[in-house]
């Protein structure tokens, strides 16, 4: 017995000319909480899919629990106690979560029927493993993204795992929902099961790893336990670089102009009586918990939803904003949380995602478009933001990120008339170097007298790149606070329900 | 399930339409619900039914099947025109039929599982192919119907006279044949695990081949399935209508497979089920058939088709649009201090 649940050895993993990995090691001792991190296109998913059997490495061992795997077959990987929880989670939506449970188990054990009384007392096992409580017959399209994860979770622990790999599993649930998660991962712990936990979220992993691997371009660059690293040591590894970050700190110019002023604004089921302004240069931070209508609010000022009563104001004068149409007219930009979805065409070119707001002005009287004046603006564009693209005409799906979320960045500051921009998540999935790139920038329009928008549950991120915050619950403003008086315990705090 | 539940179902809202029709024709003409007026509409949905339960499978597993009819014309012209006379019983002209269809639907299934081509862009070709098949190699003229065929085309499980008229309607044994496919269907789908691949297979490919399906064998076997069912469907209705007819049955893709979503079943896979699936075919039969009592000009159905089809579909699709722009934030009732 060895006690090593995954012993990696030098492996290396070659897609055509690209080196994924370049001779990496990785090991997780047996009921370990171990932290695998890097940007993207550092090797992570390379070596998951190595570990699941998914792909052959080119060179190097993979020894999973004492034995040494020449040929791993996703099979073997799987019966030697491996499980992965993808970042999709690979869950059936349009199937019950008893289904959901039970499907896999019922397939390996080659079953010919349905039996519904099996399907639920595998389901229940399944769901006793971490102590979750949820409607078997309700169709998994219904959940959260956390209860689908528990599912997922549930449902790899069935087949009697040593070691679970979660891909990147904080990214689309709520502060709330990752301490649970955390709960579950150190039930898990003392059920002597290995967790391997790829993330790059700074605090969460610093709360939950004993042990880290940080990757870089498909490098070792620090294996060790946590007491090892700090914040500024973590950020080094992962990027290469030192990034020093500045808070913002706003200078109120006298008579800077108050550009956004909203009075009493209210939404059923969304907020209601919220009012409160923005001045240029101001970032102003909304915080909250999921749910409490900071996004509805948003939306609505975007012109998204409609509002039932109350007044947007925009440079003192009463405007109208009842479709997202008058919300760009009226210079409000809007960088949704759920990027890839809201924010861009995934399978259209950069050019036209970066353009797209601006067409009208890059074509004639005719409605042609001028593809010169629009490669020209797109250029100048990436060249601003920095972001890195092989070719504008290469599809959106081939970004990382934080190059696509500058895309949306861009595209909202090519609006001449942008006044507002309202960043929701700004920074959800995108790499801490791309992240710091971001704070800078948006601080740098700030100063340039954009008036800015941060919607956004992490507590750092408010603090560091806000003046002012307001604090968001059960759909109503309730708090508002410079950030110069607040620190991080407080500001959590004051977003928590009482 | 609740009542609740229930009442948000697509299926609830086509069943309460056809209802509220079906009352509509019979308080205006007085005609719906006489024996022989039910006898003819079971008669008429008998093959639009078949063919939407096959291709109810193909579009929850994910696909889409717009060949079947040139399956159908294909493997009942050659059975009715080269094996003319040579049994008297009418079992060989369907087992060589269902071997046709599901040749030709191994050779869909093939092309869509092996190669990830778009599974209408193929069977759109195919359908071409097999109609060229039959018309080039074949002929296409009209042919008299076997006798074996013939034989079981007369076969009457019932016969009802209208007291008042005197019409008389004879309810063939193709009815039987319906009856047990759906059956079969339902047991298939809900009761197998086969039938829970296919669904997942619709839901998410990718999860599904993880949790271990074989994603290509359910996608052959869809189309091995569709195409076997096509081709005994094709001998009914040459059997039903006593002549074998070539060009009968093409174009009927569409209204299938319209009768599918009215019913609930996704065009993107993974959702919808048998019972849906029997409702949206019934409706749009019994509109087409009911303009005459309601004395509206046969030439108008299809007309009233797509009227059904696109106010039908555009149910769910509202019902769908309002479910994702929702909100569910709970606003406290007084400001806090």
């Amino acid at each position: 017995m060895s006690e090593n649940i995954i012993k990696i050895t030098g492996v290396k993993k070659y897609f055509g000319g690209v080196k994924a990995l370049d001779g990496v090691d990785l090991v997780v001792k047996k009921g370990e909480v171990h932290c695998l991190a890097g940007e993207n296109g550092c090797g992570k998913s390379t070596i998951i899919n190595v570990i699941s059997g998914f792909y052959a490495p080119d060179a190097g061992t993979v020894e999973i629990d004492g034995k040494v795997y020449p040929k791993l077959t996703t099979q073997a990987a799987i019966d030697a106690g491996v499980q992965v929880i993808y970042q999709d989670l690979s869950v059936f939506p349009n199937l019950t979560v008893r289904e959901n449970l039970a499907l896999t188990m019922e397939v390996a054990d080659g079953k010919k029927f349905v039996s519904k009384k099996r399907f639920n007392e595998i389901a229940l096992q399944a769901l006793s493993k971490i102590d979750f409580k949820v409607d078997l017959d309700e169709m998994v399209e219904n959940l959260t993204v956390a209860d689908k994860q528990l599912i997922a979770i549930s449902r790899a622990l069935l087949n009697n795992a040593k070691l679970i790999i979660m891909d990147e599993p904080t990214t689309a649930i709520t502060q709330k929902e990752v301490k649970n998660l955390f709960g579950v991962i150190r039930d898990l712990q003392k059920q002597g099961i290995a967790v391997l936990f790829v993330s790059h979220k700074l605090d969460e992993v610093f709360e939950i790893a004993e042990h880290f691997t940080i990757f870089r371009s498909g490098k070792n660059v620090f294996s060790g336990k946590t007491e090892e690293l700090d914040e500024k040591k973590f950020t080094y590894y992962m990027t290469g670089r030192e990034i020093q970050e500045e808070p913002f700190s706003y200078a109120a110019k006298s008579g800077a102009k108050t550009v956004l002023e909203v009075k009493n604004l209210s939404l059923a089921n969304g907020f209601a009586d919220c009012s409160f302004s923005l001045k240029e240069g101001e970032i102003l931070g909304i915080t909250g918990l999921l749910g409490s209508g900071r996004t509805e609010l948003a939306e609505t000022i975007f012109g998204y939803h409609q509002a039932q009563s109350g007044e947007i104001l925009i440079d003192g004068k009463k405007v109208e904003i009842k479709s997202v149409k008058d919300g760009i007219k009226n210079g409000i930009g809007y960088v949704p949380p759920e990027r890839n979805v809201q924010g861009l065409f995934m399978e259209q070119s950069i050019a036209d995602n970066i353009s797209i707001t601006r067409w009208k002005d890059h074509s004639n009287g005719l409605g042609f478009i001028n593809e010169a004046s629009i490669d020209d603006s797109v250029a100048s564009w990436v060249k601003e933001l920095s972001i890195k693209i092989n070719d504008p005409a290469d599809n959106m799906r081939t970004l990382s990120g934080g190059n696509a979320q500058k895309c949306v960045l861009a595209k909202w500051l090519s609006l001449e008339n942008l006044k507002v921009l309202i960043l929701n998540g700004p920074t959800v999935g995108v790499d801490i170097g791309a992240k710091y790139d971001i704070y800078k920038l948006t601080k740098r329009l700030a100063a340039d007298g954009l008036a800015v928008i941060i919607i956004s549950d992490d507590i750092r991120e408010v603090l560091s790149n806000c003046n002012r915050v307001l604090v968001m619950r059960q759909g109503r403003l309730v708090e508002e606070r410079m950030t110069s008086e607040l620190d991080e315990a407080s500001l959590s705090a004051l977003s928590v329900e009482y | 399930m609740n009542l609740k539940k229930i009442t948000k179902k697509t299926e609830f809202y086509i069943a309460v339409i056809i209802l509220v029709f079906c009352i509509l024709v019979q308080l205006r003409s007085g005609q719906f619900f006489t024996n022989n007026n039910i006898v003819d509409l079971l008669r008429s949905m008998t093959i639009p039914m078949m063919f939407c339960v096959g291709e109810m499978m193909v579009l929850i597993s994910g696909g889409v099947d717009c060949s079947f009819p040139a399956i159908a014309s294909l493997s009942m012209y050659f059975v009715c025109t080269r094996m003319d006379g040579m049994f008297g019983n009418p079992l060989p002209y369907f087992l060589v039929a269902i071997l046709l269809g599901l040749m030709m639907g191994a050779l869909n299934g093939f092309i869509v599982a092996k190669f990830k081509f778009p599974a209408m862009i193929v069977t759109l070709g195919t359908s071409s192919l097999f109609l060229g098949i039959m018309q080039g190699i074949l002929g296409s003229s009209e042919y008299p119907l076997t006798s074996a065929l013939n034989a079981l085309g007369t076969t009457k499980i019932l016969t009802a006279t209208n007291a008042q008229s005197g019409l008389t309607s004879e309810l063939p044994i193709h009815f039987v044949f319906m009856v047990i496919l759906i059956v079969a269907t339902w047991f298939l789908m809900n009761k197998t695990m086969l039938g829970r691949a296919i669904y997942a297979v619709g839901g998410d490919e990718v999860a599904a081949a993880r949790a271990g399906f074989n994603v290509f064998g359910t996608r052959m076997f869809i189309f091995c399935l569709s195409g076997a069912l096509a081709g005994f469907i094709g001998v009914c209705r040459a059997s039903m209508l006593l002549t074998v007819s070539p060009n009968n049955m093409i174009g009927m893709e569409m209204d299938v497979i319209a009768a599918c979503v009215l019913g609930g079943v996704s065009l993107v896979g993974g959702r919808g089920g048998i019972i849906g699936a029997v409702l949206g075919t019934a409706l749009m039969t019994i509109v087409s058939n009911s303009l005459i009592l309601l004395g509206v000009s046969t030439q108008w159905s299809r007309v009233f088709t797509g009227v059904i089809i696109i106010v039908g579909t555009a149910v769910s699709a509202i019902q769908e649009q309002r479910r994702k722009k929702k909100l569910f934030v709970t606003v406290s009732a007084k400001p806090e201090v």
